[in-house]
């Protein structure tokens, strides 16, 4: 197992959520489930940002219930603010592999690879606030290649964008997700995105993460709370 | 779009007329005089005394509060709450409370007596930091925390170092701010009264203060011109520096609800909390054990008191009226926002006593006794007060109307009809705010008072000032801690008004 949480639970004020959640490695799992049930949390309980009140965090077959962000083994893309605005691109992918920016010259190639790859490199010099939104985030996909990490946490990282530009960003996941072998979580509000992309589905609602169920038959399922997720949508 | 009556364009006419009347006779006078401004090595020496401890006060204000707020930033700890409190206090404190504080504890009879020699530029400088500290930790630690939650969830990921985390993070949400801040508390320090009245001395001695010795001990009116114009044109540079940052900051800081995080604080930043600590607490644990043990109620005190609050519901009444009308016309008139901002920072550009020379030269001869003091006193401390209460209801209105225009619009909804079911109930808490922090200025204030005061205005204030000056320092201290408590409970009071409901 990739991810393993045992007996979690968050609690945050009145807010709870219960966690009992196994991702096999290179698993692609949509996380899905109406606004504010809890999807981020989720999110931010693996990478860290936000501590459980019970249960473990096992990544990567390890013990990580306590580590900090830095030490696991996961990247997190957010919806914006992935970069910091007064570095150019590059540095701010070369931020992935130290944080002082003092870079070997085969990390070098590396930054100038990873840009390469997400098609960025003729806007290495160029700062986040001079690029549209969907070059900001492609810095986010090239520090995610710098980085290797294993695990890859999508948080409805694309939402912001058009939907060609999104189709065009989801097919440059799902091929990073194949060549790499990334065990990616991908928070999102189009199911559609989750029917075209995602092995699996991970249903959170009324304060309970589901185990990951195949995405065929999630959309069949004929479960109440899903059904009423989804709507009309079939 | 709403039009606004003519009548509204009185309140900027009022505010413009009011600062003419202080500049033109100056200006006059100096014509007068053939041009001749005694440009001499005392108004140099003033000057340069002037920027030297306006200088180092916010040199030092900044150094240790920039260190304080990384480590009180993002960080939530017990008790961090509780520490935000004290930092507000500062703000809520008039001046000559804070000095008489600083007398009980570093004065020759004082708690720490001869720890330092409280009188000249330290003693300044200590009064200075007191207040300034607290004001620059405060926006510094607004800055911070309007970093977004992303980009500190990435330099978590990213295991940034201290260093790092300055150099990505805090360095560039600070960068815009800190010019501005550091014009603000160069302007407050430079346009100093009553700090550098008590605490200074002939060697120690600022424009603001020369203006006023000349003005009232010496009777050198050309000298105080020569002074005063020096004083305005050094504001009025400062004010253009601080830009919009001359805003209302009251209450504590916004804070955002903060991840738990693991990141532990370095040494510097926990030592800089720790002189901010020490240099904030004592004085106000100074005031309240010395001032409880010597409370006395007298006659004197309940008159003061009714002074006191006489002059302040005149100037916070003329300052909210004339806020509220600055305020709706920068609204309603964008094209002409640039001079009506302008207007309302009067009060700041020409500090109380260039204003007072102005007026004390025009009226001379005209004016007598307590009525007419009191109430050029009410109208200089609403002038001084413009600046926070325009900008704070400029604020209010821009985020409450704007967004009804084109509904009211549509429903043709407007003029008392529209006040009344839509503006009114959305600006009664921000109007009544603009009230009390007006009333509050003008109830601590002692500059307007010292500068056109009159035998038998005797306010709170201007009540401790001469207790401390016939050395009946513990009458004085009970008088300061009334007049603290009072101040302090209605900024309490305006702090809550401005939370939203």
């Amino acid at each position: 197992m990739m991810i393993r949480i045992d007996n979690g639970l968050y609690r945050h004020g009145a807010f709870t959520l219960a966690i009992d959640l196994r991702v096999p490695r290179g698993a692609f799992a949509a996380v899905l489930g109406p606004s504010g049930a809890g999807k981020s949390t989720l999110l931010n309980v693996i990478a860290g940002f936000e501590p459980l009140a019970k249960g473990s965090v096992m990544l990567d077959s390890r013990d990580m219930t306590m580590a900090g962000p830095a030490e696991r083994p996961v990247t997190a893309v957010f919806q914006d603010h992935n970069s910091f605005a007064h570095l150019d691109a590059w540095s701010n992918v070369a931020l992935g592999l130290s944080p002082t920016l003092s870079l070997d010259s085969k990390q070098r190639n590396d930054v100038d690879r990873a840009l390469d790859l997400v098609g960025l490199s003729a806007l290495a010099k160029r700062r986040p606030g001079d690029m549209s939104g969907g070059e900001r985030q492609r810095i986010a996909i090239a520090r995610v290649l710098v980085r290797k990490r294993p695990i890859l946490l999508l948080d409805e990282a694309f939402a912001a964008l058009g939907p060609g530009l999104r189709r065009e960003m989801l097919r440059l996941i799902k091929a990073l997700h194949a060549s790499e072998g990334l065990t990616t979580l991908m928070v999102t509000h189009q199911p559609e995105d989750a029917r075209t992309i995602a092995g699996s589905v991970i249903f959170v609602d009324k304060g309970v993460v589901r185990a990951p169920e195949d995405t065929p038959k999630f959309f069949a399922s004929t479960d109440a709370g899903v059904r009423a997720y989804l709507g009309e949508w079939t | 779009m709403t039009r606004m009556p003519r009548l509204a364009l009185l309140a900027p006419a009022a505010v413009l007329a009011a600062a003419l009347a202080g500049l033109v006779p100056l200006l006059v006078f100096a014509a007068a005089q053939g041009g001749q401004f005694a440009l001499d090595a005392y108004v140099w020496r003033i000057l340069g005394f002037t920027l030297l401890q306006a200088g180092l006060s916010t040199v030092l204000s900044l150094a240790i509060a920039i260190p304080a707020a990384r480590a009180l930033a993002f960080r939530p700890f017990p008790g961090r709450g509780l520490l935000l409190a004290l930092f507000a206090v500062p703000q809520a404190l008039p001046a000559i409370v804070v000095v008489l504080a600083l007398v009980e504890l570093y004065g020759q009879s004082g708690w720490f007596g001869g720890l330092l020699s409280l009188y000249g530029l330290s003693g300044i400088l200590l009064a200075h930091v007191f207040f300034n500290l607290a004001l620059a930790l405060r926006f510094c630690l607004e800055a911070l925390e309007d970093v977004t939650p992303e980009n500190l969830r990435l330099a978590d990921q990213l295991g940034f170092s201290s260093r790092a985390r300055w150099r990505h993070v805090e360095w560039p949400a600070l960068r815009a701010l800190l010019p501005r801040l550091a014009a603000l508390i160069f302007l407050l320090c430079a346009a100093s009264f009553v700090v550098v009245l008590t605490l200074g001395g002939p060697s120690a001695t600022t424009l603001e203060v020369a203006i006023y010795q000349s003005l009232r001990m010496d009777f050198d009116v050309s000298r105080a011109v020569t002074l005063a114009l020096l004083q305005a044109g050094l504001c009025l540079v400062l004010v253009l520096l601080a830009g919009q940052l001359a805003a209302p900051m009251t209450g504590p800081p916004r804070l955002r609800l903060l991840q738990p995080a693991r990141r532990r604080a370095g040494w510097l930043g926990l030592l800089a909390v720790a002189i901010s600590v020490a240099l904030v607490l004592p004085p106000l644990l100074a005031l309240l054990v010395s001032g409880a043990t010597s409370f006395s109620p007298r006659p004197i005190l309940y008159q003061a008191v009714g002074t006191s609050v006489v002059i302040a519901m005149l100037s916070a009444g003329m300052s909210l009226v004339l806020a509220w009308t600055l305020a709706l016309l920068q609204l309603r008139l964008p094209r002409s926002r640039g001079v009506l901002n302008a207007i309302s920072l009067l009060g700041l550009i020409l500090p109380p006593a260039v204003l007072a020379t102005g007026w004390f030269i025009l009226l001379r001869g005209f004016v007598h006794g307590p009525a007419s003091s009191i109430a050029l006193i009410s109208l200089l401390n609403a002038l001084m007060s413009l600046p926070f209460s325009v900008a704070l209801l400029h604020g209010a209105m821009a985020a409450q109307l704007l967004p009804q225009d084109r509904l009211c619009a549509q429903i043709g909804l407007s003029g008392w009809a529209r006040f009344k079911l839509i503006d009114q109930p959305a600006l009664t808490r921000p109007l009544a705010q603009a009230f009390l922090i007006a009333f509050i200025l003008s109830f601590g204030d002692l500059t307007a008072v010292l500068m056109l005061g009159s035998q038998g205005v005797v306010t709170l204030p201007s009540l401790i000032a001469s207790e401390m000056g016939q050395y009946r320092s513990a009458t004085a201290q009970g008088t300061a801690l009334l007049l603290a408590l009072l101040s302090f409970t209605g900024t309490l009071i305006a702090n809550r008004m401005g939370r939203t409901p």
